[in-house]
């Protein structure tokens, strides 16, 4: 009689859109075994917006503030890639000036965006204390912001030849005194999970995706280097001077979230030694390239990608000589990068979804587009 | 600026080996790119992958022209993590083509050709999953093709599902 109750059919169980760790409206339909996730299924697009759209139907300046809003922890890295994007197709490069404070600002908001990561993530899994230390110092990242161009989060630092606003007074100071003490927050925080048994035990093990796998899936960003796969768009097609700063890509081996998050930590260090570079060697001069007011690039396609904190972030545009771009597409590395999530989470405990979500660093703004 | 002709000892050893390759190799602003007939393009990709070491597939998109003959022109974006390079195949499809997949080649293709179909509407041949990706399954019309306006919706399905006449 009692083996009536063990009915081993397949269960399956909705997750999302409303649940807190799916960092916003990602619904996962899971297939369970008990436990164990035999499968997964994402539905998306719950905040899709049609930015692809939106882009074909403004002039290239105008659209530039709406690639803010796809990763809006990230603006100031999408601003950048897709004012990249639009010089190369008129031919027109930033000036040093402009792009060693596109550098600065780029690598701060790494650091942020990292951070939001490290806070929910480990808020995710149960650790709740890191939250309060990540937003603390993200907090003195946003107020660069705040102070540079009146904006916090969709910032629209950039603009298409050079930047709109000269640096302000204290900048210098302001980041430098960031940067060094943020270098022995990060210790904090390892201080707190790197050296803590229960998240060591927590995370390891849990969702390998290899790098074989990674290559399959054109998984990027943090999530392939964890995998050992020694690659970032940084160091392989430099854009903006970063061949200039000498920085590493940090790597490991595994795959699983724990190298993840290790990963994601050494790359912090690695900003702050960017912006540090950086700051001491801000050229003088013009900030912004000559560029028409009125921007008609001349007919043709480019395809343009930069480093954002999720992965590859690339812009692929099509003008046709006219105003307004006549397609503009957008490679999000999170629509990209989420696409593995059924093969990271085939075979892990339930309890062990939240982890991957959470370790993957998606934002749906930029998956929904 | 001009999209000049490219030739190297890939672009000789690709059309060698495939004679439907129809347009000619070219650059443009230094990124390279050609054109090649969509039935072949799973056996180009899986060449380009396994013999030429481009193993990434970056990018799988499309661009509407809607006064040409076959009105949609695929991009597939490729990077060579060995060579460092990017490689660009474009591909014309006519509106009732349905061009085959390349989920078989690239497993990251799956989703990326389910945002083709779902914004224009492009049917790949012998996808494990063709719907819908963004937009509710059961929306009509495809937004990113050049006759959908940018103020136009599924009125039918957003007042049936969300209760409202019109969101604009």
């Amino acid at each position: 009689m009692a083996t009536t109750f063990l009915d081993s059919s397949e269960l399956v169980l909705n997750m999302g859109p409303q649940h807190p760790s799916t960092h916003g409206v990602l619904r996962v339909i899971l297939k369970l075994d008990g436990e164990k996730v035999i499968g997964a299924e994402c539905v998306i697009g719950y905040l899709h917006r049609g930015v692809e759209k939106i882009g074909e139907n403004r002039t290239y300046q105008l659209f530039a503030p709406y690639v803010d809003r796809m990763d809006y922890v990230s603006a100031v890295s999408n601003g950048l890639g897709y004012c990249l994007a639009v010089e190369k197709l008129i031919g027109a490069e930033a000036p040093p000036r402009a792009q060693a404070a596109r550098v600065i600002l780029t690598e701060l908001n790494r650091v942020a965006s990292h951070l939001l990561w490290l806070g929910t993530h480990a808020l995710d899994i149960g650790a709740i204390t890191p939250l309060f230390y990540t937003m603390r110092e993200r907090e003195e990242v946003l107020k660069i912001f705040e102070n540079y161009c009146g904006a916090r989060l969709t910032t629209h630092a950039f603009r298409i030849g050079g930047l709109q606003y000269e640096l302000y007074d204290e900048f210098e100071e302001q980041v430098k005194t960031f940067c060094d003490e943020f270098a022995g927050k990060i210790d904090e925080y390892e201080e707190l999970l790197t050296g803590n048994r229960i998240w060591v035990d927590r995370l390891t093990g849990v969702g390998i995706l290899n790098a074989e796998d990674c290559k399959q899936y054109g998984v990027t960003g943090p999530v392939l280097r964890a995998s050992g796969v020694v690659w970032d768009v940084r160091k392989a097609q430099p854009y903006s001077g970063y061949d200039r700063y000498d920085f590493d890509v940090p790597t490991r081996r595994n795959g699983d979230t724990f190298d993840r998050y290790f990963v994601r930590m050494a790359e912090m260090r690695q900003s702050v030694r960017i912006i540090l570079q950086a700051i001491q060697q801000i050229p003088d001069g013009p900030i912004m390239a000559r560029i028409p007011k009125v921007l008609k690039p001349p007919p043709g396609e480019v395809y343009v990608s930069i480093e954002a904190p999720k992965g590859e972030l690339g812009y692929f545009i099509v003008s046709d000589g006219s105003l307004r771009p006549y397609r503009v597409r957008v490679r999000p590395p999170s629509f990209v990068n989420l696409q593995a999530l059924n093969k990271m989470v085939k075979g892990a405990l339930i309890a062990d979804v939240v982890a991957i979500i959470g370790t993957i660093d998606i934002v749906l703004g930029e998956v929904d587009r | 600026m001009a999209v000049t002709p490219w030739s190297s000892p890939l672009t000789e050893r690709l059309s060698d080996r495939f004679t439907y390759v129809a347009g000619e190799f070219s650059t443009y602003a230094g990124q390279r790119f050609f054109t090649a007939t969509s039935a072949i393009l799973p056996a180009l990709l899986e060449y380009l992958k396994t013999d030429e070491s481009f193993d990434f597939l970056v990018d799988l998109t499309a661009v509407d022209y809607p006064q040409r003959a076959q009105r949609f022109e695929l991009v597939y974006i490729l990077y060579s993590y060995r060579l460092n390079e990017r490689l660009r195949i474009k591909s014309n499809v006519a509106e009732t083509e349905k061009p085959p997949t390349v989920t078989g080649v690239f497993a990251g293709a799956n989703w990326l050709e389910r945002e083709a179909f779902d914004m224009f509407g492009i049917e790949f041949a012998g996808h494990p999953d063709m719907r819908r990706i963004l937009l509710p399954d059961e929306w009509q019309g495809h937004p990113l093709r050049k006759d959908y306006g940018i103020t136009q919706m599924d009125n039918d399905w957003v007042r049936e599902n969300l209760g409202i006449d019109s969101g604009q």
